[in-house]
């Protein structure tokens, strides 16, 4: 019997003790393998955190397209804006529904404090505060809707760096919506059709539960034209567009020369829509 | 074997009415459908008729993939003995309906036949859909 349990009581002993031991051996092993594994991870994180240079000074590799929108244009017309979402919002059929919480935007105004709430504060210069901002998808570099989005419905276009979106995938679950830092998506509560009062037929419209945004107006640089809102304001310059990796372009030109601010920079989504204020 | 015609004719009955489904169908069907051929006269499609036939919904999510994924936007020529040099955008709204204008009397007929029910025409526009409201 005492010789039961003086046995027993040295088994327990060394369970215990090995059982405290473990977690430093698989400590050990594990420093091991990530010391092992480091060699290749600096180049990695260099490339999906910008090296180090801050927020939004890294730009994708390929063609890029941005936008630079030019507010000294729209500060004295605001008719012109007008236009340009007329003209938008024309070319996609998208319904033009008047209240707030089911309203449809590609492009739409909203005040500066609300488009640029990193840069706000309370001097602001007259035409700031009293004009109305165009504001769109950013068709970011770094854009969290596409992580967001379960399904890839919503992704980045390897050929141009448009953020697009696939409805025959959407699955309506907004993930992308929370996750925009711009509120530039909106969600089709119900049939949109009954709001549409123009159609064109060259564009196909959305079903009831499908999230939508600014496509960058692909289907119209397919055929080789501008944006329908850069068309709209064709000649005042006020809306340039182009590829911001070409430093031939028209837009690198202008950025080059500009001071331009980005909206929510902090939000690391590096927008390639730019803003001369 | 107790009861050998009960147990057989139940079994008979039992097997019929499993299966009435199919026979209700069967009877129900009636002959296939001809879809209409295009108002507009066009005899040569953007592909060959019996591959259109069985696949065109495959065809379809090819050129969704291209146009939407891939940014493949090139058009598509088709040379038809009546109309000449046809060119299509690739879509339903940019190609199909150009010839195959009716939507009820081209897609739905043989779509109810075969019970498909494709949800196309929730997004996309039929010419009639278009043609209740004002044309840009």
């Amino acid at each position: 019997m005492n010789n039961k349990r003086r046995k027993f009581l040295k088994m327990a002993g060394a369970t215990v003790l090995a059982g405290m031991g473990a977690p430093v051996l698989v400590k050990l092993h594990g420093t091991a393998q990530a010391s092992a594994d480091s060699e290749p991870a600096p180049a990695h994180a260099a490339d999906s955190h910008g090296g180090g240079h801050g927020h939004g000074e890294e730009q994708n590799a390929g063609i890029r397209l941005g936008m630079v929108i030019d507010m000294r244009k729209f500060y004295d017309d605001e008719a012109l804006l007008d236009e340009a979402i007329a003209a938008c919002h024309l070319a996609h059929n998208v319904p033009d529904i008047d209240e707030r919480k089911s309203e449809i935007k590609w492009i739409w105004k909203t005040g500066y404090g609300n488009a640029f709430p990193d840069h706000s504060h309370n001097r602001r210069s007259g035409s700031v505060e009293n004009s109305a901002f165009p504001v769109l998808c950013n068709h970011c570099d770094n854009p969290s809707c596409v992580k967001a989005c379960p399904t890839k419905a919503t992704f980045v276009m390897e050929k141009n760096g448009i953020v697009s979106m696939d409805y025959h995938r959407c699955i309506g679950c907004r993930f992308c919506m929370a996750a925009c830092p711009y509120g530039a998506r909106s969600f089709n509560w119900q049939d949109p059709r009954p709001f549409i009062t123009v159609y064109n037929p060259e564009f196909p419209g959305r079903n009831r539960g499908v999230v939508e945004k600014c496509n960058f107006c692909s289907e119209r640089l397919g055929k080789g034209l501008e944006p329908a809102c850069v068309e709209a304001c064709a000649g005042t310059g006020a809306i340039v567009f182009g590829d911001l990796n070409d430093p031939e372009s028209e837009i690198s030109k202008v950025l080059h020369e500009e001071f331009t601010i980005q909206r929510r920079p902090a939000a690391g989504t590096r927008p390639s829509v730019f803003y001369i204020v | 074997m107790f009861n050998k015609s009960l147990i057989l004719g139940g079994l008979a009955v039992f097997v019929l009415l499993v299966t009435t489904p199919f026979w209700y169908g069967l009877l129900k069907a009636g002959p296939p459908p001809t879809p209409e051929p295009p108002p507009n006269g066009a005899s040569v499609c953007v592909a060959p008729v019996e591959y259109m036939r069985s696949s065109h919904m495959k065809l379809l999510d090819v050129w969704r993939d291209e146009v939407i994924r891939e940014a493949k936007r090139e058009t598509i020529v088709v040379n038809d003995p009546k109309l000449g040099t046809l060119e299509f955008g690739k879509g339903l709204q940019l190609a199909c309906m150009d010839c195959h204008s009716n939507k009820e009397q081209f897609c739905d007929s043989c779509h109810e036949y075969v019970s498909a029910r494709p949800d196309c025409w929730t997004c996309h526009m039929t010419p009639a859909e278009i043609a209740s409201k004002e044309a840009l």
